[in-house]
């Protein structure tokens, strides 16, 4: 059961630890001042990625060996030099995509000292000694088809989920805004675009069902039944029992179905929890209400949480990286762009505040 | 010899000793430091060897014309100096 979870901001990174009394509190912090984008406690270890965005002088790595300790800076996923007279260009506006890691949008582990990220602008790296050397996933970034990829809320296309296959290690799906799902059955020589039934209701017409415009907000798997995957897609909820080649839309999910976060209980791959939104560009609680939505039945039926959470009326909008559960499947926590975190022990019936006066906050995991 | 310099903003992430370093250009005397202070590369210059968009190098107090080959030529006793262009919140 995990007692600890980290908290990447704005500015900086946090520990909250519960006590033995159940109040979870502010166990420690570094990097206060610098954004934290991403973060991953390595499962059964002591060791820590943080990745920051230091703005002027760009994306840095820092890592820990002993729980946060001591962090010590750690190589950044870098571009390849760029062909001289290469054509790459951002099909939205026409600009060149920089061939330079802009954002780490996405890091997870993968078999033994194996770790993928995820960047803006849409470069997946791979790395086979723990971070130490990372290497461009080129058969994914030099498909033609990756040209097609725009950027979602920022200026070029990320890659902000990556599911690695528990039975398969090779086995990597990954999510992009915008630019779909794709899939690897060999640790990134050959990609599949997947994505059958997702729908894009802002696309032209002809082009609201093709796979390569899907604008997946974030992609998470059940670990013990990977093949059950769940989105927040801009447009709506999706779930797919094949590992994401078909998917079916959930309508009709109360307040909303717009959103960024999702996670899915470790071991129940029928429950599943949102963080709803107004749509499109709005992007507050409906009606000022923060809620959290959860099925545990695939979708069939969602219950609306909000015991705990703010009376008053509420601003808040939560990111893509900012909801978790634990291994457990009980304990779940989220923060928000007001600074707000809560924790909850039963899978969302109640909610605890932690803080109303942390950052903006851009991930959360749990510890162990 | 030119002499090298960064913003004081930099310590707080990354040591960056003044220095004094051969070259006929802003690219051979950043190389020239960088071999020997490999880590602060990456705080300058992006992945491709341009100069970060939100940082600017000074030539005898003007900015450098050619951000992206830095080919800028510099002479014995030039100073160089490095500081960021503010932006963030």
């Amino acid at each position: 059961m995990s007692n600890r979870l980290l908290v990447g901001t704005r500015k900086g990174l946090f520990r909250i630890e519960r006590d033995a009394s159940g109040g979870w509190g502010m166990a420690q912090s570094w990097f206060l001042g610098d954004p934290v984008s991403m973060l991953l406690p390595e499962p059964d270890s002591q060791r820590l990625h943080a990745a920051l965005d230091l703005g002027h002088f760009g994306v840095k790595m820092q890592r820990s060996e002993d729980g946060g300790a001591t962090w010590s800076e750690a190589p950044v996923p870098s571009f390849p030099p760029k062909p001289d007279g290469l054509e790459d260009k951002d099909p939205m506006r026409g600009i060149d995509i920089p061939w330079s890691t802009q954002l780490i949008w996405a890091l997870e582990a993968g078999g033994p000292g194996e770790l993928w990220c995820g960047v803006i602008p849409g470069g997946l790296f791979h790395s086979s000694d723990g971070g130490e050397n990372w290497s461009l996933v080129r058969a994914l970034w030099d498909d033609p088809r990756r040209q097609k990829w725009m950027g979602g809320g920022y200026d070029f296309a990320g890659i902000h989920s990556i599911l690695v296959d528990p039975r398969d290690f090779r086995h990597v799906t990954v999510g992009v805004s915008v630019g779909g799902i794709w899939t690897t059955p060999d640790a990134g020589a050959h990609w599949e675009l997947i994505g059958a039934g997702l729908r894009n209701a802002y696309m032209p017409p002809e082009l609201v069902h093709d796979p390569l415009v899907q604008d997946a907000h974030r992609v998470v798997h059940c670990p013990a039944r990977p093949e059950r995957l769940w989105m927040q897609h801009h447009n709506g909820i999706f779930r797919s029992d094949d590992g994401g080649s078909n998917w079916q839309e959930l309508n009709d999910v109360a307040p909303s179905s717009f959103g960024f976060a999702v996670a899915v209980h470790p071991s129940n791959p029928d429950t599943a929890w949102f963080v709803p939104a107004t749509r499109d560009e709005k992007r507050f609680p409906v009606n000022a209400r923060l809620v959290v939505t959860r099925t545990r039945d695939g979708g069939q039926h969602f219950d609306v949480l909000h015991q705990g959470l703010p009376e008053e009326p509420a601003y808040d909008l939560v990111y893509r990286h900012a909801l978790d559960v634990a291994s457990d499947g009980d304990r779940l926590a989220f923060g928000s762009t007001t600074g707000s975190l809560w924790v909850s022990e039963d899978q969302g019936d109640c909610w605890q505040t932690v803080s109303k006066h942390l950052p903006p906050v851009l991930c959360v995991r749990f510890e162990g | 010899m030119t002499t090298l310099s960064f913003t004081p903003n930099l310590r707080r992430h990354v040591e960056t000793p003044a220095a004094r370093v051969e070259g006929a250009t802003v690219r051979q005397v950043l190389e020239g430091y960088f071999q020997a202070n490999p880590q602060v590369r990456g705080y300058v210059l992006d992945d491709q060897g341009a100069v970060r968009r939100h940082v600017a190098i000074f030539l005898n107090q003007e900015l450098i014309r050619d951000r992206t080959e830095l080919s800028d030529p510099v002479a014995e006793g030039d100073d160089i100096f490095v500081v960021q262009a503010l932006s963030g919140g």
